[in-house]
C-alpha cells in the first residue's frame, strides 16, 4: 500500500450525484409551471446515457459498473434534457443525448477526456440539424389557451399527435429571446416587445422562475465545494456587462442585463455547463477568462447571431481555448519569484 | 497577538492523537541486540570506527562523520559489536544498508560525558562537537543540524523558529516531549539562538495539543530571552517547515535556496532536545522518543535506544492486535510501509503504527482524473497537481520539471482530496526517480561523449603531425636531428601542463570552512577528474602503435 493511507470521502460519484441534487429544484419548478413533460425528457435522456454509455465502455473493454456508476452520463443527460424544449419529441432527445454521449465523450477517449462539454455538443448539433423541433418550446400553463394532460404529452410526444382539433400553437411558444429577436427585427423597440404577455418581470414568465431555481441550486453548489465561484461569476458579470454596456447606448434596441442574465440557458449555463470540470479551465485565473469568455460570446451570437441562444456555442468555443488558457494562466509555485510553464526555472 | 498567515490548502484528515497522547513517555525495555545503521541523515553514511568484537560503551562513537554533509553513529548501549554488514533498514525502498549490531552486555554504561559550556567554544568548534554528537532533525527529515546551525556570512539569523506543529495524525512524539521536557527543550533552544545569533525565537505548537501550549509557555517564561508560543491553527501540513514558516511570519523560503535567505532556521523541538542533552549533559544522540500506535493493545510513547528492532517496540506496546497487515513508519500521510518488523529504530522514525485494512481502508480503484481541481486546492506548494500527474503519466518529463516537480513535498493533500482516487503522490516518485535515472545515465553520457572528442582532437592532431613530418622530410631531404622528437614531446607536454595549471586557477574552488573530510573528498573528486581525462587520451595512445 502506498501513501497516504487516509483519504478523504469525496468521489466522483458523490459530486456528480450533488450536480444532479441542486438541479432538482429547478426541475420541480419545470413541472409546476410548465407539466410533467419534462420528466418525460429526462427519463428518456437518462435511459439513452446510461445505454450507450455502457455500449461503448463494453466496445471499448472498459470495466462498466464503475463508469455507470460514476453518475457522469446522468449529469450529461439531465442537463441536455433540461437544455432542450421539454415537449420535443422522443427522438429529438434520444438522438441528442446518443450523439453526446457516444461522440462527445466516449469517442473522445471517455470521462474526463472529452475536450468539449458533451451535453453541449449534442444539444449544438440537434439544433443545427431541426431548428424548428428545438424551437417549440411548452408555453407555461398561466399563458397556454390548451392544457394538456401527462398522457396527451407522452401522446404528442411519441406519437406526434395532439388532442382533437388542437393546434401546435396552442401548447408551445417561442422563448423570450427568440420573440425579442424576431420583433426587434420587425421594427419594435425593446420596451413594446417587453409589454407582450409573455414577458414576466425579468424575463419570460416560468422561464424566469427556472433561473432563480438554477441559481439556487448553483449556490448550493457553491456551498457544497463542487464548484468555485470564479466561472459563474465571469460568465454573469460579463454578460451582464456586456448586456449594460449596449443598453445603455440605445434601450430601444438591446435588452438590458437582468433580461439576459434571467433568460436562455444563461442560469443553467453558468452554474451547471461552464462549470465541467473536465472540459474547463482549471487554473483560478484561467477560469475567469473562461467564464468571461462565455459570457462575452453569449452575449455577441445573442445580440447579433441568427440564434434564440448563445450559451452552447459560447462553451464550445470556449472550451478549444482551455488549454492554452491554462498554459498561460499558470499560478505562482510557492517560493518562487515567477510563474512555472514560461522557461524561467532555475 | 501576532498575525497568523495562511498557506494554501492542506486538509484536515481525522487526528488519533488521543490513542496515544494520554500516557507519559516511558523507556523501551533494552533489547538484546541493537541494529544501528551508519546512514541516518541525510548527506553521506557515516564511517564504521569498530570491528566485530570491540567492545562499546553507551554513547561511543563506532561510525564517524564523512565528508561536510554527514553525522556521527553511537553505541546505543554498552556491549560488544558482532557483525558490521547490509541489514534491512526501514527506507521506502526497503533495500538493506550498512549496521553496526551490538550485542547488548545489559549494563547499559556510558562513556565519560563531558558537557560543554557553549559559550566559550568558537563557533565552529561547537558545530562539530554537534556533528560528532550524531544531532539531526528529529521531524523525520533527519538533516545535519550543525549544518542548519551555521549562520553563514550574515553572522546571524534574525528569527529563530521550533517547530512544533507536529501535524502529521496519529504521532504523539513531540507533543509527549514538550508537556514533559519543556525545560530542556528551552534550554537546547537557548544554545541554537546562541549559535545563530537570533533576536526573535518562536515556538509553533498546532492549537490542538493545548496541553504542550501551556507547558512551553511556562518552559518559556522562565528562559532569560524572550520566546513566543505561538498556537497555530491545526491544518495539515502546518508541520511542513517552509509552511509553518509562512504561518508565523509570513516569509516564503525559496524554491530554490534555504530558508536563512529569508532570515528564518527552523528546528523541530526534539532536536532542541538532543541539542540541549548534547551540549549540557555531553550525550550523543542514542534514543529518541517514538509514538508506538495504531492497532496495537496499548498505544505509547517510548524513549528507545536507537537500534532496537521495531517487532520490540510493537510487543512493549502490547503487541499488535488481531489484523494487523503491516507496520507504517511515520504518519498516514507521509509514512511508509516497514520492509519487515525486525528494522531497526533510526533517527528519523518518530512514529510506528500497526496498521490493518480496518484502520487503513484500502482506495477504491482510481478513476480518471475530471480535472476537477481539489488538488490543486488542496496543495500546500500551490502546484498543479492534475498538471503534474498528466505530465508523469505521459512520461513528459520535461514539463513536469517545467511545472515544478520538484517543489513538490509529497505531503498527500493531493491524493487524500482526490475524488477519482488517483495515487498522485505514487506517480509524482515515480517522475523524479526516472528524472534522477536519466540524469544519471545523461552524465554517463557526457562522459562517453567527451572521451570520443578527445579521441577525435588527438587523432587529428596527430593526422597533421604525420603530414607535416612527411612535408618537412620531403622538402628538406635532411636527415633529421636526433631528439627533435623528444624536444617536440617535451613541447606539447609542457603546453599541456600549461594549459592544466591555468584550468586549475581558473576553476572556482570554494573550500574556506571546510573540514578536512570535505577536502579530503574534493581531492578524491579531482583523482577522479583526473583519471578520467588520462581515460580519454589512452584510446589513441594504443591504435598508435600498428
Ligand atoms: S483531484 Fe484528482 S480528479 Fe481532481 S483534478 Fe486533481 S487529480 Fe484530477
Ligand atoms: S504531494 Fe506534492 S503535489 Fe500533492 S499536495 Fe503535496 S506538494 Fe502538492
Amino acid at each position: 500500500m502506498n501513501p497516504p493511507y487516509v483519504t478523504g470521502s469525496s468521489s466522483v460519484s458523490t459530486i456528480m450525484l450533488k450536480v444532479l441534487l441542486a438541479l432538482l429544484p429547478a426541475v420541480a419548478a419545470y413541472v409546476l409551471l410548465f407539466g410533467p413533460a419534462i420528466l418525460i425528457g429526462i427519463a428518456l435522456a437518462s435511459a439513452t446515457a446510461l445505454a450507450c454509455e455502457a455500449f461503448m465502455l463494453r466496445l471499448r473493454r472498459y470495466p462498466i459498473k464503475p463508469f455507470l456508476l460514476d453518475g457522469s452520463a446522468l449529469v450529461t443527460a439531465w442537463l441536455l434534457a433540461l437544455a432542450m424544449p421539454p415537449l420535443a419529441p422522443w427522438w429529438l432527445v434520444v438522438v441528442g443525448t446518443a450523439f453526446a454521449i457516444v461522440v462527445a465523450k466516449q469517442l473522445y477517449g471517455g470521462l474526463g477526456s472529452n475536450l468539449f462539454n458533451p451535453a453541449m455538443v449534442g444539444y449544438a448539433v440537434m439544433i443545427i440539424s431541426f431548428p424548428a423541433q428545438m424551437t417549440q418550446w411548452q408555453a407555461p400553463h398561466a399563458l397556454a389557451s390548451l392544457h394538456l394532460s401527462f398522457l396527451q404529452e407522452l401522446q404528442y410526444m411519441f406519437g406526434g399527435t395532439l388532442p382533437d382539433g388542437a393546434k401546435l400553437d396552442a401548447v408551445t411558444m417561442a422563448t423570450p429571446l427568440d420573440t425579442l429577436r424576431t420583433q426587434l427585427k420587425l421594427g419594435h423597440s425593446v420596451e413594446t416587445i417587453r409589454q407582450m404577455p409573455i414577458f414576466g418581470a425579468f424575463s419570460g414568465k416560468g422561464s424566469e422562475t427556472v433561473a432563480w431555481c438554477y441559481l439556487a441550486g448553483g449556490l448550493l453548489l457553491w456551498q457544497q465545494r463542487v464548484i468555485t465561484w470564479h466561472i459563474p461569476a465571469a460568465f454573469l458579470a460579463t454578460l451582464a456587462l456586456a448586456a449594460g454596456a449596449f443598453y445603455l447606448h440605445d434601450p430601444a434596441h438591446f435588452a438590458p442585463p437582468w433580461f439576459h442574465l434571467m433568460s436562455g440557458g444563461a442560469m443553467l449555463g453558468a452554474f451547471f455547463i461552464a462549470t465541467d470540470p473536465v472540459t474547463g479551465a482549471t487554473t483560478p485565473k484561467g477560469k475567469l477568462i473562461f467564464g468571461a469568455g462565455i459570457g462575452l460570446l453569449t452575449y455577441i451570437i445573442r445580440a447579433f447571431g441568427n440564434f434564440p441562444d448563445g450559451v452552447a456555442f459560447a462553451v464550445l468555443l470556449m472550451n478549444i481555448c482551455v488549454p492554452l488558457i491554462d498554459a498561460y494562466t499558470q499560478p505562482r509555485v510557492f517560493g518562487h519569484p515567477t510563474k512555472p510553464g514560461r522557461g524561467t526555472q532555475q | 497577538m501576532r498575525p497568523l498567515y495562511r498557506f494554501n490548502g492542506g486538509v484536515h484528515p481525522p487526528q488519533h492523537k488521543e490513542e496515544s497522547s494520554g500516557h507519559p513517555i516511558v523507556p523501551a525495555p533494552l533489547p538484546a541486540r541493537l541494529v544501528v545503521p551508519v546512514h541516518q541523515h541525510i548527506g553521506n553514511p557515516a564511517k564504521p570506527l569498530v570491528q566485530p568484537g570491540d567492545r562499546v560503551l553507551k554513547g561511543q562513537l563506532i561510525a564517524q562523520a564523512e565528508g561536510y554533509v554527514s553525522a556521527a553513529v553511537h553505541a546505543p548501549t554498552s556491549g560488544t559489536v558482532s557483525t558490521v554488514a547490509m541489514h534491512l533498514v526501514p527506507h521506502p525502498s526497503g533495500l538493506p544498508d550498512l549496521c553496526i549490531t551490538v550485542e547488548a552486555d545489559g549494563e547499559d554504561r556510558w562513556i565519560e560525558r563531558q558537557p560543554i559550556d557553549y559559550r566559550e567554544l568558537d563557533a565552529s568548534t561547537l558545530r562539530n562537537r554537534l556533528r560528532d554528537a550524531g544531532v539531526v532533525g528529529l521531524g523525520g527529515a533527519v538533516f545535519p543540524t550543525f549544518i542548519k546551525l551555521n549562520p553563514g556570512a550574515q553572522q546571524r539569523v534574525p528569527t529563530l523558529i521550533l517547530n512544533g506543529a507536529e501535524c502529521e495524525p496519529w504521532i504523539t512524539c513531540d507533543d509527549r516531549l514538550m508537556r514533559e521536557r519543556a525545560a530542556q527543550i528551552v534550554a537546547g533552544i537557548a544554545v541554537m539562538r546562541f549559535m545563530l545569533g537570533s533576536q526573535e525565537v518562536l515556538v509553533g505548537i498546532e492549537d490542538n495539543k493545548p496541553e504542550a501550549i501551556a507547558a512551553m509557555a511556562e518552559a518559556c517564561a522562565q528562559s532569560a530571552f524572550p520566546i513566543e508560543v505561538v498556537a497555530v491553527p491545526t491544518l495539515y501540513p502546518a508541520g511542513g517547515a517552509k509552511q509553518l514558516i509562512k504561518v508565523l511570519t509570513g516569509k516564503e523560503a525559496p524554491s530554490s535556496g534555504r530558508s536563512t535567505d529569508v532570515g528564518v532556521a527552523c528546528f523541530n523541538v526534539a532536536t532542541a532536545y538532543t541539542v540541549h542533552r548534547a551540549v549540557d549533559h555531553g550525550e550523543p544522540v542514542v534514543s529518541r522518543v517514538v509514538t508506538v500506535t495504531g492497532n496495537v493493545r496499548e498505544p505509547r510513547n517510548f524513549e528507545a535506544l536507537i537500534g532496537t528492532p521495531v517487532s520490540d517496540l510493537v510487543a512493549a506496546a502490547g503487541g499488535a492486535r488481531e489484523g494487523t497487515d503491516r507496520l507504517v513508519m511515520g504518519g498516514p500521510m507521509m509514512g511508509f510501509d516497514l520492509p519487515s518488523p525486525e528494522v531497526p529504530l533510526v533517527k528519523a522514525c518518530n512514529c510506528v503504527i500497526a496498521a490493518s485494512p480496518a484502520l487503513f481502508k484500502p482506495a477504491p480503484a482510481p478513476m480518471p482524473c475530471i480535472r476537477c481541481g481539489r488538488c490543486a486546492r488542496a496543495c500546500p506548494v500551490e502546484l498543479q497537481p492534475q498538471e503534474l500527474y498528466w505530465f508523469a503519466r505521459a512520461k513528459n518529463f520535461g514539463k513536469a520539471q517545467e511545472y515544478a516537480l520538484f517543489d513538490c513535498i509529497e505531503c498527500g493533500c493531493c491524493s487524500y482530496v482526490c475524488p477519482s482516487h488517483i495515487p498522485l503522490v505514487q506517480y509524482y516518485r515515480f517522475a523524479k526517480s526516472e528524472i534522477w535515472a536519466r540524469e544519471k545515465e545523461k552524465k554517463a553520457a557526457d562522459l562517453a561523449r567527451e572521451r570520443h572528442e578527445f579521441r577525435q582532437l588527438r587523432l587529428e592532431r596527430e593526422k597533421r603531425e604525420r603530414a607535416e613530418k612527411l612535408a618537412q622530410k620531403t622538402a628538406a631531404k635532411a636527415a633529421p636531428a636526433p631528439g627533435e622528437a623528444d624536444a617536440k614531446k617535451a613541447a606539447i607536454l609542457a603546453a599541456v601542463e600549461r594549459a592544466k595549471a591555468k584550468k586549475a586557477a581558473a576553476a572556482p574552488r570554494n573550500v574556506d570552512n571546510l573540514p578536512p573530510e570535505a577536502l579530503e573528498e574534493i581531492a578524491k573528486i579531482e583523482a577522479r577528474r583526473a583519471q578520467v581525462r588520462d581515460m580519454a587520451r589512452r584510446p589513441v595512445a594504443e591504435e598508435k602503435e600498428p
